[in-house]
């Protein structure tokens, strides 16, 4: 079988729902590869269900269904085996939100402080919908799912936080209503090395209770009120937003979701958390240094680079 | 390298390390590791060994140092860890992935009791609780033993034929940590022994497959079958290895079981690890007095080779099953493997004793004893705690 992905990462008798927001990010993200063929190491979630059944799969290349929280260390294993080889196909984890806010979580950390040379994404549906629907920390206030009946009481775990605290070379937040902006970053992430973080906010149907044909212009409208910033950290310090809020109210967002109809939800505690972090957002992308600036990376200092050792090169 | 000093941790992180760098000239080695007490020296020494070609990750778990195993082995490499007690039981669900992916890892096991409450010292329940993980498992008696079955423990997992992981145990302290004459070979006879490995299953990029997705019953009892296949062609693979092992280093291993004295015994001992050497030093004090008393060392845990330790048996009449581990409920772990082996010889008094847990001593005297007790016993009982109240 000569295989590439030319014609795409997602192979026509996939196994997704309709409207399932993966699949769009599955074929975004192939058209990125331009031809690369990625390794792939998928952690038991709805992508381990889209191959189908063993032997065949619907994805176009090669890779390993891992544990639920292993997916990190072994694309760190085949990453390491990859280059003493040298051979320099991408280590691709795609993994679901369950698998990286929750179970992967040490795991995740671990290959980032590592500085490990893999491409990390989540496809964030904010629950775990290969079990059918429950809470994770990815699940947003006020959501209903199948553990949470009467609307999540926590908020959402703020990942893109989290890895930029990594000092990661490169961690972003796609967006399936930003085509250019999606392949841009996915192309800049393959044209890296180390440990790169994606994150991907990515419609549900079955689980958000929505429609299958609104999943782009509900990324849209949750890229346009705000609740998901669409922005790129490099090594930690240096915030780039992408696609700024357009004024959408967040309550239109919500209410195109049944599962935000929950006695739990509090609307103005959610658009003040919303407020909150763009003021951070903002702050932190005023204080990056300017574009053509370099800050320390690895490659320069043996310590992690810090946001105050960042030196203006001349 | 030649006769040196060392102890088993040395022993084994060398020998590992020289396995490693034998696939040098294919796609090298790698893997994780995390150190517990009594592994730590050997997950300190992976991780500190410049290889020709491969590196060792310092994962933040066993759950993740296994997982980087799968995802080097997955790739071709030759990938190798060590563990014991929690941190094997920490790592169990990736230590079951590895052996039904069928990726031919080895892992150095040193066995010590698991908790709470905590206790460091040697005890076999931590790599028993893995046996139905698909891994073949060794108990080695001695330092030699222990390098030697790591060498031949590679040869056989990766053997085609097999496919499987191997865990091969040390007792922890007693031979981890204590310093012995060992003979550690030539990385040269090294590379003879262990050919390139190929493994028929590695991710190619022009390859599309998600190895180990979604089957259904169909597929899934297929592979089941497939693992017990591959179980079953470990004699056969192993009896090879060992005559290769001769040839290459001179020295010949015992297999599965070996079986000491017992051609014409009356009693029979069967014992593992180093409570294999213990017995055996009462066996020759009791030849020496006439009695006729054999032994039969079990090394090969998984595959369980019943008719080969019948064999080994021969047409003793008594035997006695020492077991430096529990499973609660049931009794000694390889007490349940004896029994029923031994199924269909309705004249043999079988007789469990359940010695040395959490590291206690098993010395001569306890051994002796318990062989005192078997004599005297008139038909087979369930397993006893030897001796009855712990000292
Ligand atoms: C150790 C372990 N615990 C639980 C499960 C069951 N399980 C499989 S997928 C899954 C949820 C996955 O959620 P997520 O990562 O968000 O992916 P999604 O299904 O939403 O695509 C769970 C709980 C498992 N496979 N392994
Ligand atoms: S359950 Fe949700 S995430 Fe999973 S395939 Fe269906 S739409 Fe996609
Ligand atoms: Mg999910």
């Amino acid at each position: 079988m000569n295989a590439h992905v030319a014609d795409g990462l997602l192979r026509a008798g996939n196994a997704n729902c309709a409207g399932c927001g993966m699949t769009l990010g599955l074929r975004w993200f192939g058209e990125a590869l331009a031809g690369t063929t990625p390794l792939l190491a998928i952690p038991p979630c709805c992508a381990t269900v889209t191959s189908g059944l063993f032997p065949t799969t619907a994805y176009h290349a090669p890779g390993i269904a891992t544990t639920f929280a292993s997916s990190a260390a072994v694309g760190s294993g085949m990453s390491r085996v990859l280059r003493q080889n040298n051979e320099d196909q991408p280590v691709v984890c795609w993994t679901g939100d369950g698998g990286t806010y929750d179970i992967g979580m040490a795991t995740l950390s671990a290959a980032a402080e590592r500085n490990e040379d893999v491409i990390y994404v989540c496809y964030d549906n904010e629950i775990y919908g290969n079990t059918g629907g429950q809470r994770s920390s990815a699940t947003p206030m006020g959501a209903k799912t199948t553990t949470s009946a009467r609307g999540k009481v926590e908020r959402k775990k703020d990942i893109m936080a989290i890895m930029a605290a990594h000092r990661v070379p490169y961690a972003a937040s796609l967006s399936l209503a930003h085509h250019d902006d999606f392949v841009r970053k996915v192309k800049l992430a393959l044209g890296l090395g180390g440990f790169r973080f994606l994150l991907m906010l990515s419609p549900c149907p079955a689980g958000w209770k929505c429609q299958p044909d609104e999943s782009v212009a509900l990324v849209r409208m949750a890229v346009g009120c705000g609740i998901y910033p669409v922005f790129e950290v490099f090594d930690g310090v240096r915030y780039r937003v992408n696609v700024r809020p357009d004024g959408t109210p967040l309550e239109d967002y919500l209410a195109r979701q049944k599962r935000f109809k929950s006695e739990g939800l509090d609307v103005d505690f959610l658009q003040a958390d919303v407020s909150a972090r763009w003021t951070q957002l903002r702050a932190l992308e005023e204080a990056s240094p300017a574009e053509d600036e370099e800050c320390a990376t690895l490659d320069d200092v043996q310590t992690p680079a810090v946001a105050v050792s960042c030196e203006v090169r001349s | 390298m030649g006769t040196v000093l060392a102890t088993g941790n040395q022993a084994a992180g060398q020998v590992l390390a020289m396995a490693g760098e034998a696939n040098r000239s294919a796609r090298g080695c790698g893997g994780g590791a995390y150190p517990i007490t009594p592994q730590t020296e050997i997950a300190e020494y992976l991780t500190g060994h410049q290889f020709a070609k491969g590196s060792f990750v310092t994962a933040e778990s066993e759950h993740s140092a296994m997982a980087v195993c799968i995802g080097a082995s997955v790739m071709g490499a030759r990938s190798f860890t060590a563990s014991s007690s929690n941190g094997l039981l920490y790592m169990t669900e990736n230590v079951f992935a590895a052996g039904y992916c069928r990726l031919p890892l080895v892992m150095v096991v040193c066995n010590r009791t698991i908790g709470p409450p905590w206790n460091i010292w040697v005890d076999q329940g931590d790599s028993l609780a893995m046996r139905d993980s698909a891994w073949l498992q060794f108990y080695c008696e001695s330092h030699q033993d222990l390098v030697d079955t790591i060498l031949l423990s590679f040869r056989v997992a990766e053997d085609e034929r097999v496919l499987l992981p191997a865990m091969v145990a040390q007792d922890g302290f007693l031979i981890s940590h204590t310093a012995m004459r060992v003979d550690i070979p030539e990385q040269g006879e090294v590379d003879r022994y262990l050919p390139a490995l190929r493994l028929p299953q590695r991710l190619r990029p022009d390859h599309p497959v998600l190895y180990g997705s979604i089957t259904l019953p169909r597929e899934t009892e297929n592979h089941r079958r497939d693992l017990e296949a591959a179980m079953a062609q470990v004699p056969i693979v192993l009896a090879e290895a060992i005559d290769e092992f001769e040839s290459v280093f001179g020295r010949r291993p015992h297999g599965a079981f070996s079986a000491e004295q017992t051609a014409d015994a009356d009693a029979v001992l069967v014992a593992s690890s180093t409570m294999s050497r213990t017995a055996r030093r009462v066996v020759e004090r009791r030849r020496a007095r006439g009695e006729k008393i054999g032994l039969v060392g079990a090394k090969l845990f998984r595959p369980f080779l019943r008719p080969e330790l019948v064999g080994a048996i021969g047409s003793a009449k008594r035997v006695a099953v020492l077991d430096r581990n529990l499973s609660p409920g049931s009794g000694g772990i390889f007490w349940n493997e004896v029994a029923v082996s031994l199924r269909q010889r309705a004249d043999v008094v079988l007789q469990g004793y359940l010695m040395g847990l959490g590291g206690g001593d098993v010395t001569d005297g306890h051994v002796e004893a318990a062989l005192d007790d078997l004599l005297g016993l008139a038909e087979s009982g369930e397993p006893v705690f030897f001796p009855a109240r712990v000292a």
